[in-house]
């Protein structure tokens, strides 16, 4: 079971040294039962403590780090099975899988579609970040050029499948330091892929047929045999069982503290399906249901970003509002004469807003007020869009600067503070404008007809 | 270590609910979304192809290709084509025409579409309003009347028409969907609030507000897994009704699902990105639990078919 702060607090010095970065032991024995600390951190501990602490503060789900540099990819470490629990932490990653069965035409093409897999939004970069790479042909050498090849293209962290250790071992030779994911340690291979990993300290993939009540045999071996970072394939015979496992593996690891299956699972929908349409939607499913990573057969620019973008839903702080920047947003290429509205950087207001204003093809200028992320109604509410705010930020915004007239429009939905406003803002005319975003493109028809 | 799977300790249950008159059910779950593997599965979701009352603008032109531009402005053969050439479940026709904001139909004029369209097909048929808290009242007493005996869904019933809605619906023998905005209290205070009515649990769906993929998706998902699981795990009486989203508006509204190659050529082809658009903020909203998913487009229809079944194994 696991230990509270206060029960690790309990096995450490008591000496509040310091060395660990914390202030207090105590704090120190809070961030380790959070799961946010590591115990080797405490150089003081006693060997004993060490030895009781070290296996039952270990968080549930590892958190296991592929690739390298600053394109590595952090998978696992997650808390809680519901997001709204608290939240998700480490998004999972998405990428195509290459095979060096493929003709160079094929491989090129693939390692173009990742590279396009790139999508700016809401002020965060959303891409596909992890690429598998497969030896299906068996021969080493095929698979070590393929492996350096996909390295230099692309500096992804990698997946490199392969479940003869000499074809794994030709290939971790192509791209040395770059800590790739092996992926295939099976009940066969256990021993020379471990040995393997233990050479080039690369993280393992355990991979069982018959899914994950094997799988813990194993990674309770691999992690025996001194190799701690661990991720796990659940069942593929059928998207039911490879969902089924995804849940019943985040369960064991979080409520039953079962170690052996504490590690991030990894899914792929290339298995299980030709059809790319079912294989994205497949692994929309594995996102939001757990997976650490997911591999795709196909991940042309229409599959890869509702892919990107679901990620980004489901991995979002449900308790922290995602906010755009403050600023003025040009729409529909806008002049002089073009509208002004203001609104809050709510990234779900601007978006239903912008998209609507753009949706009317009225150049518009949209200015966004740093509102703490708030929607109009709420940030109102908290004082926070309340006229003499909005006063300061249309005049610091620069928007007098962009546009010959002065006439502002506000949300319909604080219509109320308009009086005030017009007092705060003696240069402006204050008109307000409509309640809800879909209304917005009859309402700039009109008002610029 | 031998590991043995630990079933969730479930305290509740999903109460089924009929609809239209052909034997279609929905609900009936004894665990969370897609986990059989632990019991009573209940019913699969059923995926119910939206039509128009008014001839739709602004449709991205593969949507309008894949459905057809001759039958865009004819509910009837709109609806009859989603039964019986893209295998969809259910037919939602959606009265936006009514709105008075828009073409302003009068109730009698959406009466006659809503029988027309009930009278074509032989699946459930679920009616939503423009979602015009004053006209859906008034449009729902006419549309309930004539529809008589179908057995439909009408709604969104909202707390402030949900008498006279629901009235209709228990006089003239139909279910309501009762929307929320996003909101696991609200969404049990309406059904308590239907409830006191008299209308019979099992007549009733939520409709928790939907966002689309990219677009309050992830706060529509939240709310419907803390509904299954108050329903489910708690035994919430009251949130023991299946989930109905009406999510073709809001997935077709999204710039990503809406804009052309030509604008955004970053972004892939365009026909098959809001396809996936709209198949991905179903899967999303299907392992949150719902039910029912209203959408728009034929092959969105059969790929979350697919995926239904082989998720559900
Ligand atoms: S380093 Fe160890 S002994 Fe020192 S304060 Fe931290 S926990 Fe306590």
């Amino acid at each position: 079971m696991a230990l509270t702060g206060l029960d690790i607090y309990k096995k450490l010095p008591k000496t509040n040294c310091g060395d660990c970065g914390l202030p207090t032991c105590l704090a120190f024995g809070m961030k380790l039962a959070a799961g946010q600390a590591e115990l080797s951190a405490c150089p003081h501990v006693s060997e004993e403590a060490a030895a009781e602490l070290t296996e039952a503060s270990a968080p549930p789900i590892r958190l296991v780090t592929i690739g390298a540099g600053d394109s590595a990819l952090k998978v696992g470490g997650e808390l809680v099975m519901y997001r709204h629990e608290k939240t998700y932490y480490n998004p999972c990653g998405i990428g195509l899988v290459i095979e060096d069965a493929m003709a160079d035409g094929e491989v090129d093409e693939r390692i173009a579609q990742t590279k396009a897999a790139s999508f700016e939004r809401i002020g965060q970069t959303l891409k596909a970040d992890v690429v598998a790479v497969r030896s299906a042909s068996g021969d080493g050498a095929k698979f070590a050029a393929l492996v350096g090849k996909v390295n230099d293209a692309l500096g992804l962290p990698m997946v490199l499948m392969a479940e003869n250790a000499d074809v794994m071992k030709a290939g971790l030779e192509a791209c040395k330091g770059a800590n790739p994911l092996m992926h295939g340690v099976t009940g066969d291979n256990c021993d020379a892929m471990t040995a393997l990993a233990k050479e080039h300290s690369c993280p393992v993939c355990v991979s069982c047929a018959d899914g994950i009540v094997a799988a813990a045999d194993i990674t309770a071996k691999v992690e025996a045999a001194g190799i701690k970072d661990i991720v796990i394939e659940p069942a593929w015979d059928s998207p039911a069982n490879t969902l089924k496992e995804l849940i019943q593996g985040r369960r064991a690891a979080l409520r039953e503290k079962f170690r052996a299956l504490g590690f991030p699972f990894i899914a792929f929908p290339c298995k299980q399906t030709d059809d790319t349409y079912v294989e994205t939607a497949l692994a929309g499913a594995y996102i939001v249901k757990y997976a650490g990573i997911v591999i795709l057969g196909s991940l042309e620019a229409a599959k890869a970003l509702p892919l990107v973008v679901l990620r980004q839903n489901v991995y979002t702080d449900p308790q922290q509002p995602m906010q755009v920047e403050e600023g003025i947003y040009p729409i529909n290429s806008p002049d002089a004469d073009s509208p002004v509205l203001v609104t809050t950087n709510f990234s779900l207001t601007y978006f239903t807003v912008s998209g609507e204003i753009e949706a009317s093809r009225v150049p518009t200028w949209l200015i966004v007020m740093d509102a703490e992320g708030l929607s109009v109604l709420t940030a109102w509410a908290a004082g926070k869009f309340v006229p003499d705010r909005i006063a300061k930020f249309v005049n610091r915004s620069g928007i007098a600067d962009k546009v010959g007239h002065r006439k502002l429009v506000i949300p319909g939905y604080v219509a109320q503070i308009s009086g005030e406003l017009d007092e705060e803002l003696p240069d402006w005319e204050i008109t307000v404008g409509v309640r809800e975003a879909g209304d917005i493109p009859p309402y700039l028809k009109q008002m610029t007809a | 270590m031998v590991y043995s799977p630990a079933a969730e300790k479930y305290n509740g249950e999903i109460g089924e609910v009929v609809l239209g008159t052909d034997g279609v059910k929905v609900g009936g779950q004894k665990v969370l979304p897609f986990q059989g593997f632990e019991g009573e599965a209940g019913n699969h979701p059923i995926i119910a192809i939206e039509v128009l009352d008014v001839e739709p603008e602004g449709w991205p032109e593969a949507l309008v290709e894949a459905i057809g531009q001759d039958v865009l402005g004819d509910p009837v053969a709109w609806a009859k084509k989603a039964q019986d050439e893209w295998g969809a479940d259910a037919v939602c026709l959606s009265l936006v025409g009514t709105d008075p904001n828009a073409a302003d139909r009068s109730p009698d004029e959406a009466a006659e579409t809503a029988k027309a369209v009930s009278d074509a097909i032989s699946m459930p048929l679920i009616v939503y309003g423009s979602g015009n808290v004053e006209k859906d009242a008034e449009v729902f007493q006419r549309v309930g009347e004539v529809l008589q005996g179908a057995n439909a869904v009408i709604g969104p019933v909202k707390e402030d028409n949900y008498k006279t809605i629901a009235a209709a619906a228990m006089g003239f023998g139909h279910v309501v969907a009762g929307e929320t905005p996003i909101d696991v209290n609200m969404a049990k205070q309406l059904n308590i609030l239907m409830t006191n009515l008299g209308l019979p649990a099992d007549k009733i769906l939520v409709d928790p507000s939907t966002g689309a993929l990219g677009y309050g998706l992830d706060y529509t998902f939240s709310v419907m897994e803390r509904d299954r699981l108050s329903a489910l795990l708690q035994g919430d009486k009251v949130l023991q009704m299946p989930i109905i989203n009406n999510m073709a508006k809001e997935a077709w509204k999204s710039k990503e699902a809406k804009v052309s190659a030509e604008e955004e050529p970053a972004w892939g082809d365009a026909a098959e990105r809001g396809i996936l658009w709209e198949v991905l903020t179903g899967v999303a909203l299907l392992m949150g639990g719902a039910d029912v998913l209203i959408i728009r487009h034929p092959k969105a229809a059969d790929v979350l078919h697919t995926t239904i079944g082989l998720l559900a194994g």
